[in-house]
């Protein structure tokens, strides 16, 4: 596998998996403008991940729903950060948000400034729509940021947060939202909680392996 | 907060009631209207206003019964039938649907023949 589609394996990773536990809102979030909200942020997110998946597809012989719901477990790259399922509890849920889409926009920036241009055009129209996930983020940020359990939330995510980004971008996040750097939780191993959320994802279409949906 | 939006389906056109939202502050009021009214590319513009900044008018006193100052002062649906009568046109469309009782008064008789025969 060529290091531009491990790449971009890794990101769309992140963006369907979190995409997926995003939208497990759908339906019981705080309110119902809340719910319209989260659950239109969960889809682009796949969409993003549909984007980044047919570019990487195309380096890899492969199509983009084959990498989405034909790896077995291991194969996925997503980082620690987005395995977890966190519905039910709103302060990990927006702390979770709020982290990834500050570490996704230092990477985006990183990305749009590529040379590879294709990928700097893809993340040029991801980082479009993903100004309005940075303004949904903030806006809970800020009227979070003195909750206790919002507070432990972050505390507990920080080095999952910094996990989503190439060792090389860490410093940037660090300083983007003002916190120490600490050691990162790399993308090594998948959790439980990621087995059940495959078991579940992949189900149809492993109920009849090869159709033509 | 209630907020109310109006969005703008093209440019150059009237601002149009699309719904109202709640939301705990404009931010808010921001997004969610974002999500409802303009994600489908169905607005070039939105208007988002807090509902308590709107001030309702819906009292029109007319206690001496004026109803020369109101639109349904004019008999149109008669003037018409006249007017069509004279014109020597079928008149078995002559009910008027209502919202023909915005439209201005129905011309003079000298320009009658003109207007019945173009409708």
């Amino acid at each position: 596998m060529t290091e531009r589609a491990r790449r971009l394996l890794e990101i769309a990773d992140d963006e369907l998996i979190l995409g997926w536990r995003d939208s497990e809102w759908t339906g019981i979030a705080p309110n119902l403008e809340e719910d319209v909200a989260f659950s239109s942020i969960a889809q682009n997110e796949i969409g993003h991940a549909r984007a980044l998946y047919e570019l990487a597809a195309r380096d890899l012989g492969t199509t983009a729903d084959e990498l989405a719901f034909d790896r077995t477990p291991e194969e996925y790259r997503c980082a620690a950060l987005v395995e977890h399922r966190f519905a039910d509890d709103w302060a990990r849920t927006i702390a979770r948000h709020w982290l990834y889409e500050a570490a996704d926009a230092v990477r985006l920036e990183a990305l749009k400034a590529s040379d590879d241009a294709e990928v700097a055009g893809l993340a040029g129209k991801i980082d479009r729509e993903e100004v309005y996930h940075r303004m949904h983020a903030e806006m809970w940020e800020e009227r979070l940021r003195d909750e206790p359990r919002f507070r432990e939330a972050v505390e507990e995510l920080w080095p999952q947060a910094l996990g989503v980004l190439a060792a090389d971008l860490r410093a940037g996040l660090a300083e983007r939202i003002g916190r120490e750097p600490v050691e990162a939780v790399e993308r090594n191993g998948r959790s439980p909680e990621f087995c059940e959320l495959w078991e579940e994802m992949t189900r149809v279409r492993r109920s009849i392996p090869g159709a033509a949906w | 907060m209630i907020y109310e939006v109006f969005r703008q389906e093209r440019k150059g056109q009237a601002f149009a009631h699309a719904g109202s939202l709640p939301a705990p502050d404009m931010a808010f009021a921001e997004v969610y209207a974002r999500e409802q009214y303009g994600r489908r590319g169905e607005s070039v513009a939105l208007w988002v206003v807090p509902r308590d900044q709107i001030q309702q008018i819906d009292e029109f006193v007319d206690e001496l019964e004026r109803n020369y100052h109101r639109v349904d002062g004019y008999p149109l649906k008669a003037k018409l039938k006249e007017a069509r009568e004279r014109a020597g046109t079928a008149s078995d469309d002559a009910d008027v649907p209502a919202a023909a009782t915005h439209t201005p008064p129905p011309p003079e008789p000298g320009s009658a023949r003109r207007e019945a025969n173009g409708g």
